[in-house]
């Protein structure tokens, strides 16, 4: 079986170096001929890059947080290299991929019952056999929870260190990323042989993506699951779930987000904001004090523990601002704070304050919107 | 019943400290700043202390891995209820230069190796509020082929032989059934950290703080990403103060153009 995958990877080389005259080889000979070289050369055929994608709950579409991801790939490997995607899907779902990255040299499907959710001792070891054959120089993948809980795990079956949430990329092998909660940026070079990340989504613009597959050259893994699938479903298996339902967009890429803190004093208060969400068509967020009292859900906390954002306009409301909390909304482009205390950390970072009571300030301020 | 239980526990800066990058780039200056438990460490802490009150587990092993302050933090795991604790020394110098993910997980492998038969659980933080990675767990449960659970909020145990996790995802909670030995992440809303009592802090004296040098577990703790530059993140620019609410819309609409 694995040679017949080696056969499909080259044929996908052949086709690639094919494509590649439009791609400033100046149309020259010689440059087009150490071009295919280096390629049929290489152990990893034409796949440079793979790119570990999360599929929105319930539905075959890549998440916009993968397509982000598909983005940093693109621009570690250069224009001359190629990148792959991997979807793991729920069983005889592998044809109905939506929000696919365009251009992609290669999708690789995995169907199985197992893969309704994310759990990844089922998923780590199918990458790994995918990286045994196909030698990608990077392995990518979303920052987000499905992103943090997988890719640990495949970076440490590789032996490689893994680099986080990375928020740029420099070249082929050095990257930016937070640490400290966002008040420091540390540029690492990675020296292992394959360059594992995770990818923060605000930082880079989602890969134009296509319901439309018909470029797309599909490869479907399933048969490789055989070998490991048994063992790994005997590890770990999905019991139950919990998740929010909401007309609003979604928190992690919607434009406009309005946020409360501990100064809504209850959760009936903090609803409140919603008023306000609707007519801005914004997501509603939290800071982690809200939370922790009850007054909201903790899949809205905004912050180093809970999501990281970068709307256009973030509208704090009754909080501080807190390190932990900037941590997650510092990169907006537009800050609005409304809090009663004029020392409150928040104006420190916010393009527009205004000091008042958010019981009088929010009623104002939806009925003029 | 699972006899042991093995908490992983980091030394960081403690987490209301504003830090200052240096200004040559090298890094983040780490001298005369408070330290204290990575308050992740300290809830994965908390959760294996109330499994032993609840006589879910015999005996709780708290670990740390660093220079010889590290000692510091595990005194105060065991005044909180931790029975003993292994420190693995790592060569003084710069304390930045603590060991990365993989390297750590590779120790706490040892360890786990060490403790066995007996030990089928390793309680960890979810992250460490320093250098934010968010890998170890995944790594270590990797390396030992366990089962793993990240960011939990709710942990039970069934029986002998699995736990029911609850763990914190995107868009809300979602719950698995892991088989024990198993490795588990914890995040800030499993429970509420307590506090050292004096007497506490007296007993956890006589407590034994087992020392292993790194060397003797022939683990490579050297670096394979090279940070070659620290830098602050770029400034905002500071606002302005409105007056009114219709000043702000004024200036939301044709000043910033984003409503």
């Amino acid at each position: 079986m694995a040679s017949g995958i080696y056969v499909r990877a080259s044929a996908a080389c052949a086709r690639y170096a094919g494509s590649a005259v439009p791609y400033g080889a100046a149309g020259t000979k010689g440059a087009l001929i150490s071009y295919a070289t280096r390629f049929s050369t290489s152990a990893s055929g034409s796949l440079r890059a793979l790119v570990l994608a999360d599929v929105e709950p319930g539905t075959a579409r890549l998440t916009s947080a993968s397509l982000s991801a598909v983005t940093a790939a693109r621009q570690a490997i250069g224009a001359d290299g190629t990148v792959a995607v991997l979807a793991c899907v729920p069983a005889k779902a592998g044809s109905e991929l939506k929000n696919v990255p365009k251009n992609l040299s290669k999708c690789f499907v995995a169907e199985h019952a197992l893969f309704s959710h994310a759990i990844p001792e089922h998923r780590a070891p199918l990458v790994v056999q995918l990286q045994e054959t196909h030698k990608f120089s990077h392995v990518f993948s979303p920052a987000s929870t499905f992103g943090k809980a997988l890719m640990p795990r495949v970076a440490a079956l590789l032996d490689v260190s893994q680099v986080s949430d990375i928020v740029k990329v420099e070249s082929a092998s050095c990257f930016v990323r937070p640490i400290y909660a966002g008040n420091a940026l540390a540029t690492v070079e990675a020296s292992d042989a394959v360059k594992v990340c995770t990818v923060r989504a605000t930082a880079f613009e989602p890969a134009t993506a296509s319901d439309d597959l018909s470029g797309v050259q599909v490869e479907n893994t399933s048969h490789l699951l055989e070998s490991f699938l048994g063992n790994a479903a005997a590890l770990s298996t999905f019991e139950s779930e919990d998740k929010v339902q909401s007309a609003r967009p979604e928190l992690g890429s919607a434009k406009v987000v309005v946020s409360g803190g501990r100064g809504f004093k209850n959760g009936e208060n903090f609803k409140m904001l919603e008023g306000l969400a609707d007519k801005l068509g914004a997501a509603v967020g939290a800071t982690r004090a809200a939370v922790d009292a009850g007054y909201c859900s903790n899949d809205m906390q905004v912050g180093q523990t809970g999501k990281i954002i970068a709307p256009e306009l973030y509208i704090g409301v009754g909080l501080s601002g807190a390190i932990q909390h900037l941590a997650g909304m510092k990169d907006s482009k537009y800050i609005v704070a409304i809090n009663k205390d004029p020392e409150a950390p928040i104006f420190q970072v916010a393009d527009y304050g205004l000091v008042g009571d958010l019981f009088e300030v929010l009623p104002e301020l939806e009925s003029k919107l | 019943m699972v006899r042991k239980v093995l908490v992983g526990v980091k030394r960081v800066v403690d987490y209301l400290t504003k830090i200052r990058v240096q200004a040559d780039g090298s890094g983040v200056d780490l001298k005369n700043v408070k330290w204290s438990m990575n308050p992740f460490c300290e809830i994965a802490l908390e959760e294996a202390i109330q499994m032993k009150e609840k006589k879910l587990v015999d005996e709780v092993v708290a670990a740390s891995i660093g220079n010889k302050s590290a000692a510091e933090t595990l005194r105060s795991a065991l005044a909180l209820g931790a029975d003993r604790a292994i420190h693995v020394v790592t060569p003084d110098g710069d304390a930045s230069a603590s060991p990365e993910p993989l390297a750590v997980a590779k120790i706490l492998r040892k360890l786990v190796e060490k403790e066995k038969p007996g030990l089928e659980l390793v309680l960890l933080g979810k992250q460490a509020i320093d250098d934010d990675s968010n890998q170890t767990a995944q790594m270590l449960s990797a390396l030992l082929g366990w089962s793993q659970a990240t960011f939990a909020s709710t942990v039970k145990m069934e029986g002998n032989t699995h736990a029911l996790v609850a763990q914190e995802v995107d868009g809300g909670l979602e719950t698995v059934k892991i088989s024990l030995p198993c490795v588990i992440s914890v995040d800030l809303r499993l429970n509420s950290p307590r506090y050292a009592t004096l007497p506490n802090i007296m007993k956890a004296k006589k407590k034994p703080i087992e020392s292993i040098s790194v060397e003797s577990l022939g683990v490579d703790i050297s670096p394979r990403n090279r940070v070659v530059h620290v830098a602050s993140p770029p400034q905002r620019k500071s606002g302005i103060m409105v007056e009114s609410v219709d000043q702000l819309l004024d200036k939301l609409r044709n000043e910033a153009k984003v409503i």
